[in-house]
């Protein structure tokens, strides 16, 4: 192959230069999905049925049927989504410019906060700090807000739900305001289970992640892990929703580039080979 | 006396498992008719509308007056015990292997003579006793003659639990434990001696009131399970199911729709998915096992109880789809208690008018408590019914059906939308 850009980045990936870092939760029955008060309608969790497995229903094959919401494990949010974005051009999974999906992120390191908080808000004063330290963020790049929640593998320890509803981090309304209007960014990723923090109803105007992202166009990416492993700039992520025709999101594979120069803070060897396995622990008693 | 229950010796595992024998179970249609009334723990005899004769056993007409005009009524079983006999051979397998079994010829007030399984707390003749009509292991109605007043551990006895499938000393599966009823049933098994309850949990993100209380119960263990997710149930049946006795299938989903009030199919589409494919995936998932140990000693598998809905017999319009799931899954249970009934291991069916919870918040009353409904369904593990119709609003709709179907229809589809 000649010298060309697609060339380089090739060898760049052979040559272990360019790391490919996976940011998708396993699509399993165990993974918890957003709660909803019962008598709204519910999104669906993954769920699995055998079609045939070498066996009377198939004696020389396996493959499984299966059914989700386009909102169950990690997923996109389409700007349809919410009523904020129903009326845009091109705001389904079908008809979004697919140059879209793929595209440059900052990741902001909340874990700290969120691990003294399960409630942090994001805040605009947050996020000009973030800029002294790396550098003002790119227009048209993903925002990925790192809180080490993925880490949280009990599903009733991520879900975080008692009687006041769930305890999440997400963005307050200011940030997310800023981060479009000033900043004009491709959308909002969060390792918790929606871009908006678990109190977020209660926030002006409720959801405020959802509504002013997709009300401007914007995307969403929730349920992602290993965030610990990207850099806070320099890495590009690869994030293809399924072709639903007038889908609102959908599960899919989210992948990350990460330059074996830019070490994400504190990564070591042992941690990344760690990162390969994720997923939600059963729990048991 | 029946001696006080004393918990069976464990399992010895060199001994191959015996398998299940049945009591004879080949019935003339007319003889069905007690069956019919003993499934729904009646005891009722063919009375004559000309004569008024009480026969036994049944027949096409009366042996009195050879009128046709027959009727199956509910007796009370009084009677005198006026001969006994102990049996000590047979050709028939199921009582050779619990030999000696003892037979009783009982002249009942209201008339006729009947043969009945003698519980050991009957004294000798002649003996008032009381006769009960109980599904036999067979699933056909065997008579029973029991003391005319209550001993203590008269459950115990064996003929008797030979006829029932009491929790006592017995492993139970409960499918969800997190609801009102399920909290109930786990803590009535367990005052009932159960040896282990089995409490299935879904989401385990979500902590309903009350449920920390039932999993600090000695007896408890709490399981992940999920009908809707059939790896779940394959997974827990692969941990558990080889040592279930009772399984209870209690898990619900429960809307209040009709057709019109809501829009798509994702709320009955959620009931079909627990309430009909969840019975169905455990049945495929835990019966096989429970099919293998149908004679596994004085702790067999011994039964499957479905929490059905009396709206399973007529559609109920306001909670529709409900109704229909529940019709669905009732006639799932009938194909589940074909495939059970070689091993002896009955399959009881549960038809609770509404119950008191925040599904039926704005029915009125009456409505059933969870707790009674529970109590209930453990009586019914102790009696010898497979049809079972607690509270008011069941037995009320029940009766109403039984006389006239389309009435029924009519009349509810009348009622006004709650
Ligand atoms: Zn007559």
């Amino acid at each position: 192959m000649s010298d060309t850009v697609l060339s380089r980045l090739l060898a760049e990936l052979a040559g272990g230069r360019i790391r490919v870092v996976d940011l998708t939760q396993t699509l399993s029955s165990d993974f918890p999905q957003i709660v909803l008060p019962p008598e709204m309608g519910q999104a669906w969790p993954f769920r699995i049925e055998e079609a045939s497995r070498y066996d009377a229903r198939g004696p020389g094959w396996y493959w499984n049927n299966f059914s989700c919401s386009e909102h169950t494990g990690t997923h996109f949010d389409a700007p349809i989504h919410w009523i904020s974005g129903r009326h845009l051009p091109d705001n389904s999974t079908d008809t979004i410019a697919v140059e879209k999906f793929v595209a440059p992120a900052c990741v902001f390191d909340c874990s700290r906060e969120a691990a003294a908080d399960a409630d942090f808000l994001l805040t605009v004063d947050f996020l000009r700090q973030w800029e002294r330290r790396h550098g003002r963020i790119a227009a048209g790049s993903w925002v990925l807000m790192r809180t080490d929640w993925s880490k949280r593998t009990d599903p009733a320890a991520y879900q975080n739900i008692d009687e006041t509803g769930q305890h999440t981090p997400g963005p307050d309304t200011d940030a997310v305001r800023f981060l479009i209007e000033e900043r004009r960014v491709l959308g909002f990723g969060s390792e918790a289970i929606g871009t908006d923090a678990g109190q977020a109803f209660h926030l002006k105007p409720p959801y405020p992640c959802h509504y002013y992202m997709h009300g401007s166009g914007r995307f969403g990416l929730q349920c992602l892990t290993n965030l610990h492993l990207l850099p806070p700039v320099g890495s590009v992520i690869i994030a293809a929703p399924l072709k639903i025709k007038e889908g609102s999101g959908s599960p899919l594979r989210v992948l990350a580039l990460v330059p074996q120069s830019l070490p994400a803070p504190g990564m070591s060897r042992a941690t990344r080979k760690k990162s390969k396995t994720n997923g939600m622990r059963k729990r048991r008693r | 006396m029946t001696r006080p229950p004393v918990r069976p010796p464990r399992k010895n595992p060199i001994l191959r498992t015996r398998l299940p024998t049945l009591p004879p179970a080949a019935r003339s249609r007319v003889a069905l008719g007690l069956t019919a009334a003993a499934a729904r723990g009646r005891f009722e005899l063919q009375v004559c509308r000309d004569c008024g004769t009480v026969q036994y056993p049944p027949r096409e007409a009366c042996r009195a007056c050879l009128s046709p005009r027959l009727d199956w009524r509910v007796q009370d079983g009084n009677g005198e015990l006026v001969a006994e006999t102990t049996l000590r051979h047979s050709h028939e397998l199921f009582f050779r292997e619990r030999m000696p079994w003892r037979l009783g010829l009982i002249k009942l007030d209201s008339g006729p003579l009947v043969v009945a399984h003698l519980h050991g707390d009957c004294g000798s003749p002649p003996a008032r006793v009381r006769v009960r009509a109980h599904l036999d292991r067979a699933g056909q109605a065997a008579l029973l003659a029991l003391p005319d007043k209550d001993t203590p551990h008269m459950a115990d006895d064996r003929e008797l639990r030979e006829l029932t499938c009491d929790p006592k000393f017995r492993k139970v599966l409960v499918t969800d434990a997190k609801t009102p009823l399920g909290q109930a049933l786990v803590e009535g098994l367990a005052g009932a001696g159960a040896d282990l309850v089995w409490a299935g949990a879904a989401e385990p993100w979500k902590k309903p009131p009350g449920f920390e209380r039932v999993k600090a119960l000695p007896q408890v263990a709490i399981v992940p399970l999920d009908l809707t997710d059939s790896r779940a149930v394959k997974e827990l049946a692969g941990e558990i199911g080889g040592r279930v006795d009772i399984l209870i299938n209690n898990a619900d989903h429960h809307r209040n729709f009709g057709i019109a009030a809501r829009d798509g199919v994702e709320t009955a589409r959620a009931e079909m998915d627990i309430n009909y494919f969840g019975l169905l995936r455990l049945a495929q998932e835990f019966a096989p096992a429970m099919r293998a140990r149908g004679a596994d000693g004085p702790s067999s598998a011994v039964a499957w109880v479905n929490v059905l809905s009396v709206f399973a017999l007529s559609n109920f319009p306001p909670h529709g789809t409900y109704s229909a799931s529940k019709a669905a899954a009732l006639s799932l249970s009938q194909c589940l208690r074909a495939e059970l009934a070689p091993a002896g291991v009955r399959v009881i069916n549960v038809f609770p008018g509404p119950i008191d919870d925040e599904w039926n918040q704005t029915l009125p009353p009456p409505k059933i408590a969870p707790a009674r409904l529970a109590a209930d369904i453990v009586t019914a593990l102790r009696g010898g019914a497979e049809d079972v119709f607690p509270g008011d609003v069941a037995q009320d709709w029940l009766e109403r059906w039984r006389d006239n179907p389309k009435a029924l229809e009519r009349e509810l589809a009348a009622m006004p939308k709650q």
